[in-house]
């Protein structure tokens, strides 16, 4: 019987010619990542079960990237960051990517893949959920705590039951000029819920996927843990490659699922008839067309996060906000360092980005997870009062954003930013047609 | 340890019951291994759950008193997708911390599952039925691994818990590490 990717990424790192879904294995992991949050905590379960001296399994293969609460003045927050930066030098790390320095990236999930660390056909764990966003890149990617990850730190290994996996094809041969990765994993997500794929793979894959950018992918595998799936993958192909050789020298052998792999289930979904989504307070699979919420009052809009933080989103957002002024607060937050550079060089009909929402009157953040999670009350765009928001993050649970009388509306870049000039829902397309006009 | 009752209070809740709700990311920044700040995660644990929703089915008991640290309640029932959203294994400590025991509940999340057991923290029983809808705040439970049974002595009803399964072993040994040494895996104490 043929497998899917998961199956055999888990099979080659276990040893095993093959895994079946349900079955425990020990994989050999090939990348761990931590931040400021989980990080020090599992430094201190590593220390406390292997001994004040022992060294890390393999330095080449730890990533710390700190990216949670950065830019702000909690002594307890910038403690964690100092903590990260006495075990990096004390274990000679060289992969750490401090705050204040030249080095400093930002948000873990895209961090990783512009650093390389997301090779096809590899097992990466996380302290942190999304890790599943690296699954865009063919690789087998989940969250984990922090014993795991100090037992990684140690050991190098880590046991994993076998996941089933969940097939979603995409028909169609192009997105559609007002559709975004968000409006079809928000799609995703209502249809199934938020436990709908728990304990389970999403794999995604037919036609429509060869048009989606890696970007566009990310998202889509970003989210799967709002669904409760272990993981996320999309088979690589040749954008895959391009995107990852420009990154890294270390070689890597990407896999696919064989033809007669056994699914647990399998949904299909025609790129052409779908239309802008939106996730209402306060779950993530609590969906709405943005059209049967036209007109809902909002205060503010978020463009941020490793799920709407990427440069082709700050570029949908743009493509709306150029021109127009703003109703309502706006805060634009980059994911990484690098993509706040990008909005400086990158262009709208000759304007760079950054100018276009400087001009419009949005706050502009620094990289880092910012409000996404709410955070220390000194947070950039943090959500203090009863605020409505409508954000291109991930998560819309009671309070996430900051004060639990707070609610969110979770939507694509496309859609955030025409009801940030609105200042209510507004479904894109009306701006589209006019841009396209 | 799996193979010994639990028994105590019962403290009900919802569906869906995230790791925002059951320690909210602002309190992420103490230190679990100060004892005195550690105690905080105690004091803030479910204190994300909106009041109305928090100790089922009439709401608006927290599960740790304002000035407290511990919780009188030992056993939390909540309904399906028990913990999802963050990967913060903060969410199991400060049960754990609180002083819950034990979470029964018809479905977890799968990263809270893992740390909950990994790091030998609150053990999470599925049940077959949603028990948040039967059984009530303060009603007395006590679990029995080895019949795979929740019997509710306040209300003198019984219901059936699934077996832990292929990861009894870690839970009875107490955690991934407490496994993996007995296991051989890694070495016998630092
Ligand atoms: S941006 Fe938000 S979802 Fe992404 S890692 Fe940061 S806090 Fe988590």
């Amino acid at each position: 019987m043929g497998m899917t990717l998961t199956e055999k990424i888990l099979a080659n790192h276990s040893g095993a010619s093959s895994v079946e879904p349900g079955e425990s294995v020990w994989v050999d992991v090939d990348v761990l990542m931590t931040h400021d949050v989980c990080g020090p905590p599992s430094i201190s379960i590593f220390r406390d079960q292997f001994g004040e001296d022992a060294r890390v399994w393999d330095k080449d293969k730890l990533v710390i990237i700190p990216d949670h609460y950065i830019f702000t003045n909690d002594k307890y927050a910038n403690r964690n960051v100092d903590i990260l930066r006495a075990f990096a030098a004390d274990q000679d790390l060289p992969h750490f990517y401090d705050v204040g320095s030249e080095s400093y990236k930002g948000v873990c999930h895209i961090a990783l893949p512009e650093e390389g660390f997301t090779r096809p056909g590899e097992v990466l764990f996380g302290t942190d959920s999304h890790t599943c966003t690296a699954g865009a890149f063919g690789q087998f990617a989940t969250g984990i705590g922090n014993t795991d990850a100090a037992f990684i730190m140690g050991t190098g290994q880590l046991w994993v039951k076998v996941p089933e996996t969940m097939r979603f094809e995409f028909n169609g041969s192009s997105m559609p000029p007002y559709l975004m990765a968000k409006d079809i994993i928000l799609q995703i997500i209502g249809d199934i819920g938020v436990d709908g794929a728990t304990y389970r793979t999403m794999e995604f894959g037919g036609p429509g996927i060869s048009c989606m950018s890696m970007e566009d992918r990310m998202t889509l595998t970003n989210m799967v843990i709002e669904a409760g799936g272990k993981n996320g993958v999309v088979e690589p192909d040749a954008k895959t490659e391009a995107y990852v050789r420009e990154r890294t020298d270390k070689d890597f052998e990407p896999v696919y699922s064989d033809p007669d792999a056994e699914y647990h289930s399998t949904y299909q979904y025609n790129l052409e008839e779908m239309v802008p989504m939106v996730a209402k307070p306060h779950s993530p699979d609590n969906k709405a067309t943005a059209l049967e919420l036209e007109g809902t009052k909002l205060d503010r809009a978020y463009i941020g996060s490793c799920t709407g933080g990427k440069l082709s989103d700050f570029k949908a957002a743009a493509e709306i906000i150029t021109g127009h002024d703003l109703k309502i607060d706006t805060y634009v937050v980059p994911a990484t360092t690098e993509i706040a550079r990008r909005l400086e060089t990158e262009t709208l009909n000759g304007r760079p980005l950054i100018e276009i929402f400087k001009e419009a009157g949005c706050k502009i953040g620094n990289a880092s997870c910012a409000a996404c999670l709410g955070g220390p009350s000194d947070t950039f765009g943090r959500l203090n009062n009863q605020e409505v928001c409508i954000s291109t993050t991930n998560r819309n649970y009671p309070g996430r954003m900051g004060s639990k009388d707070s609610a969110v509306y979770l939507a694509s870049p496309y859609t955030v930013a025409a009801s940030a000039v609105t200042g209510k829902v507004t479904d894109p397309r009306v701006f589209i047609q006019e841009t396209v006009i | 340890m799996s193979k010994q009752k639990i028994t105590g209070k019962a403290f009900v809740l919802g569906r869906n019951i995230d790791t925002d709700q059951i320690i909210p990311a602002e309190h992420l920044v103490y230190s679990l291994d100060d004892p005195e700040e550690r105690k905080f995660y105690g004091r803030h644990a479910l204190s994300g759950v909106p009041d109305e929703q928090s100790g089922l089915p009439e709401g608006g008991i927290p599960l740790v008193e304002e000035d407290a640290f511990e919780s009188e309640f030992s056993i939390i029932v909540g309904g399906p997708n028990f913990g999802c959203g963050s990967s913060r294994e903060h969410a199991p400590a400060s049960l754990d911390i609180a002083g819950v025991e034990a979470i029964i509940a018809p479905t977890f999340a799968r990263i809270f599952y893992r740390n909950s057991v990994d790091g030998g923290f609150v053990i999470p029983y599925e049940s077959l039925e949603n028990l948040s809808k039967e059984v009530e705040t303060g009603d007395e439970l006590e679990i029995d691994p080895e019949k795979q049974t929740v019997t509710n002595t306040t209300q003198n009803k019984s219901y059936k818990i699934r077996p832990l399964g292929s990861v009894a072993d870690i839970v009875n040994a107490g955690g991934i590490f407490e496994f993996a040494r007995k296991e051989g895996m890694i070495d016998v104490k630092n």
